[in-house]
């Protein structure tokens, strides 16, 4: 194994680049360094100025998110060895605005997050003096899966819907949405899905899969998508079938 | 007060959107709804380090237990450094904040018949740790941040960092903070203001804690005035992996996981706590408290019986007997993180793990309440020393400390704000000091010329080698030097960023400072304490000396920037001071 590979790493500062480049960094080669150690090594060593996020480096902050060598990752569990002998391109996020070098702007998902309401909804709270909700393992694995997601934004940066129409709720919202309607403790479906159907929710969706590939965390948001399909498509058929309230 | 720095007023202020700042925000917006809160948070919320939570959060559930031996459990794990008032207060409170973390929709781990389960947990002599498998902290910080977006009277500045607090007259008013995405620096008025800032374990080079826990909170509280309590007690958790530190929760040996040294030796039956057994028993072994667990991994080392690695020595924890079923049901993050970090699977291999740097105990000094000496400033959370930790905290017991002193703290400064006057003329002045102070020296391109890494790393060194495992005065005498050599070169320190969108060499800058303060309480209050008592072992005073230190130590700052340590005494309700058994 040689010593060093090259991190060629993706800069960019908005009072001076009009546009981002390439700067390149030889950083050690060991076998139990990640990507996140390479640009930590850069950081404390070779040049102070470059910006990133990281927080837990164990992958559940979800800070880390970057695109490496094309792919969505985050930095702090992949490995460079495993990109011997090189040069690793460490880009940010595709699909969001970039702040600064790896910094991407995601304040567009944060806003998006309370639309979907995630949250338990019920019609009658039940008093702290009763106890907690039943809830039998069984119950609680029919939404396990989707109550993973650390909000990493690999989806969105893999999705190419969200590419072309940041309009489109996303892949990590959907699935929170759906988490929180597989749970036996919630009744809150209907306001859900009432935003769900709208032009900006799920519908936008061509059911690609990227974002399940890119996840890390195997929440598989595209079948929470589908999932979502579905019901919406019943509810709506539902809701022309009702009888209306006005006549 | 729109005009010149100050930029927005609220009521209360919350600094940290961490397990603590959350429960107290949700709190306030649930007593007042007229109220308007605000989280400043340097992170997005559900970044906040209470997301690597793994094993648990401990409140009395089962039939067969009781909140007084909760009570006594963590009492003893304190080494009776603990204010037993505070302790009954949380134990009485602990199992309704879980419950209601419940309603709200944490994903809890539950029995066959759909309540609520709970496992073993180290130093506690009953099943009583709630846990959502091995992501306890993950959950509840997602469950908390999902519930808070249901409130819109909770403004959220995210990616915002705090560097000063604004006091006028005994009173805090407010807050400086950058805003890291633009760069812009301003001032936030606020009636009341509430420390959630969490841990500082990246004051030492080898910790379970992430990059952003620099104890800000604490050096904040500590410049204006609020003493800093016990902060000599510092954690070491007996299971880190090498080089990465991170943790391999206390729930694997809950679980029946085994400690082993080079021989495959149980070796804790050599220190006073217990016999072997094949299954886990409670207070005992593997499942006694943290601090006696990593002192006895320090004896290994000194009889040559841990394994040498690249990172120095470490023992092993064996979970091979558990089988991969219990393995991927209850503990499936401790086998992703040994996969992807250590490249081995726990269910045919065993870990690698050496003693780490985890938790303090200490924080900015408050009452029962959360409210600290200064009038307007509350704590909560890892930050704040109530104190219900002592000189040990048991594992579990700090995630519902988040959420009982974060309720409390936040109702309690959702009170005060609502009678409080607005800030006076004053403070517009302090923030436009801040200001000035902020660019002038890091953000003018004057180059300075001391590192921050060196800084750092200088000061990380040093404290591992004078607070470690086992300490002693003339070592952290020597720390002590250290570390005022480094207060004056971090004036000089160097921000060779201008740019303001995200610089984080400027945050890193600000975070060294911090620590550095931090740092030197650690020390001074160490070196007053002439005895040793859970996590402060004293090889020059090895005994535990009830008679002249069965009392907190409050770090003040004097006006010179030096430190001045004071007495506390400990409040004692129903348990005096006994001895702490374990395995027997
Ligand atoms: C790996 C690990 C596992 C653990 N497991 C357990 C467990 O199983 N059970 C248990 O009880 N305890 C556990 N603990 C301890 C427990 O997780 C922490 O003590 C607790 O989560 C701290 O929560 P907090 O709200 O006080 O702080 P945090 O969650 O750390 O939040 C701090 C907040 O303050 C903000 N902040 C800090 N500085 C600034 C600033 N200058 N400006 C603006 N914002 C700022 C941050 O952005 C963040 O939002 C564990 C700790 C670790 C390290
Ligand atoms: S669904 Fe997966 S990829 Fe998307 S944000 Fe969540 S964890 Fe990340
Ligand atoms: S640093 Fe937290 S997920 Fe990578």
């Amino acid at each position: 194994m040689p010593d060093t590979i090259r991190l060629r790493v993706s800069r960019y500062r908005p009072e001076t680049d009009p546009t981002p480049h390439w700067q390149d960094y030889d950083v050690p080669l060991r076998r139990d360094w990640t990507i996140l150690d390479g640009l930590n090594h850069i950081k404390n060593q070779l040049d102070t100025t470059l910006s990133f996020r990281w927080s837990c480096r164990m992958g559940i902050c979800g800070s880390c998110g970057m695109t490496v060598d094309g792919e969505p990752l985050l930095t702090c569990g992949t490995f460079l060895s495993d990109y011997a002998p090189g040069p690793i391109r460490v880009e940010p996020l595709n699909n969001f605005p970039v702040i600064r070098d790896l910094v991407v702007d995601i304040t567009d998902f944060i806003t998006k997050l309370p639309r979907v309401k995630p949250w338990i909804i019920r019609d009658d709270e039940l008093s702290l003096d009763d106890g907690e909700y039943l809830q039998t393992p069984e119950q609680l694995d029919a939404y396990k899966q989707f109550s993973m997601c650390i909000n990493c934004m690999l989806c969105y940066s893999a999705c190419p819907v969200y590419g072309l129409d940041p309009c489109f709720i996303g892949p990590a919202a959907v699935a929170l949405a759906e988490r929180y309607d597989l749970d036996s403790r919630d009744q809150g479906t209907k306001e859900r899905i009432e935003f769900l159907v709208e032009p900006d929710g799920v519908y936008g969706c061509t059911l690609v899969g990227e974002c399940t590939r890119a996840c890390p965390k195997q929440v598989d948001p595209a079948a929470a998508i589908q999932r979502y399909k579905i019901k919406a498509a019943k509810a709506s058929v539902l809701a022309f079938l009702l009888p209306r309230g006005a006549r | 007060m729109s005009d010149g720095p100050i930029t927005a007023t609220h009521d209360v202020l919350l600094v940290g959107g961490g397990g603590a700042g959350l429960r107290a925000a949700i709190a306030i917006a649930e007593t007042n709804a007229r109220l308007d809160v605000a989280v400043v948070s340097k992170v997005y919320p559900m970044r906040s380090h209470t997301v690597s939570a793994e094993g648990g959060a401990a409140g009395v559930f089962a039939a067969d237990d009781s909140l007084d031996e909760h009570a006594y459990d963590t009492i003893s794990g304190s080494d009776w450094l603990a204010d037993q008032d505070a302790v009954e207060a949380f134990v009485q409170e602990a199992p309704r904040e879980l419950l209601q973390l419940e309603h709200w929709g944490c994903p809890w781990s539950r029995q066959p018949d759909g309540h609520i389960a709970v496992r073993a947990f180290g130093g506690m002599k009953k099943m009583r740790t709630w846990f959502a498998a091995d992501k306890t902290g993950f959950h509840m910080l997602h469950t908390l941040f999902q519930r808070s977006l249901k409130y819109d009277e909770v403004t959220r500045y995210d990616e915002w960092f705090v560097t000063r607090l604004l006091v006028d007259d005994g009173r805090v008013h407010g807050v400086v903070a950058i805003d890291l995405i633009s760069g812009r620096i301003e001032a936030i008025a606020a009636k009341a203001v509430v420390l959630c800032t969490g841990g500082c374990g990246k004051v030492f080079p080898f910790t379970t804690n992430a990059n952003i826990n620099t104890g800000d909170g604490l050096a904040l509280g500590y410049r204006a005035g609020a003493p800093l309590k016990d902060m000599e007690m510092v954690q070491y958790h007996p299971t880190g992996l090498p080089f990465t530190g991170i943790l391999i929760t206390e729930a694997t040996r809950a679980e029946g996981g085994y400690l082993v040294n080079k021989d495959g030796y149980r070796y804790l039956q050599d220190y006073d706590l217990g016999q072997p057994s094949p299954t886990p028993v409670l207070r005992s072994m593997e499942l006694g408290p943290r601090d006696r667990l990593s002192q006895a991994f320090v004896h290994e080392v000194e009889k040559g019986r841990t394994t040498d690695s690249p990172y120095g020595p470490v023992v092993h924890l064996d979970l091979r007997h558990l089988g991969e079923k219990l393995i991927e049901a209850k503990l499936p993050m401790v086998r992703e993180l040994c996969l992807q970090y250590e490249r081995i699977d726990p269910v045919t291999e065993l870990i690698p793990v050496r003693p780490v740097v985890h938790y303090m105990m200490g924080g900015v000094h408050t009452d029962i309440d959360g409210a600290t000496p200064l009038a307007g400033l509350y704590a909560a959370g890892e930050t704040a020393c109530v104190s219900i930790n002592g000189s040990n905290r048991l594992g579990s017991n700090s995630l519902p400390e988040c959420l009982v002193f974060g309720a409390r703290a936040g109702r309690v400064a959702a009170e005060y704000a609502s009678t409080a006057s607005g800030p006076p003329a004053v403070i517009v002045d302090q923030a436009r000091d801040e200001i000035r102070r902020l660019e002038r020296d890091l953000l003018s391109g004057e180059p300075g010329t001391e590192r921050v890494a060196d800084l750092r790393e200088q000061m990380q060194t040093t404290m591992e080698e004078s607070a470690g495992i086992y300490r002693n005065g003339p070592a952290m005498t020597k720390g002590a030097d250290v570390l005022g050599e480094l207060q004056q070169r971090v004036r000089r320190v160097r921000v060779a960023d201008p740019s303001r969108a995200f610089n984080t060499e400027l945050v890193a800058a600000l975070e060294v400072a911090n620590m550095l303060d931090v740092a030197e309480c650690m020390l001074q209050s160490g070196l007053q304490r002439e005895e040793s008592r859970g996590a402060h072992q004293r090889t020059d005073f090895p005994a535990r000396d009830d008679e002249r230190f069965l009392t907190h130590l409050l770090v003040h700052r004097n006006a010179d920037g030096t430190a001045r340590v004071e007495r506390l005494p400990v409040t004692i309700t129903r348990w005096p001071p006994g001895e702490r058994k374990y395995g027997r």
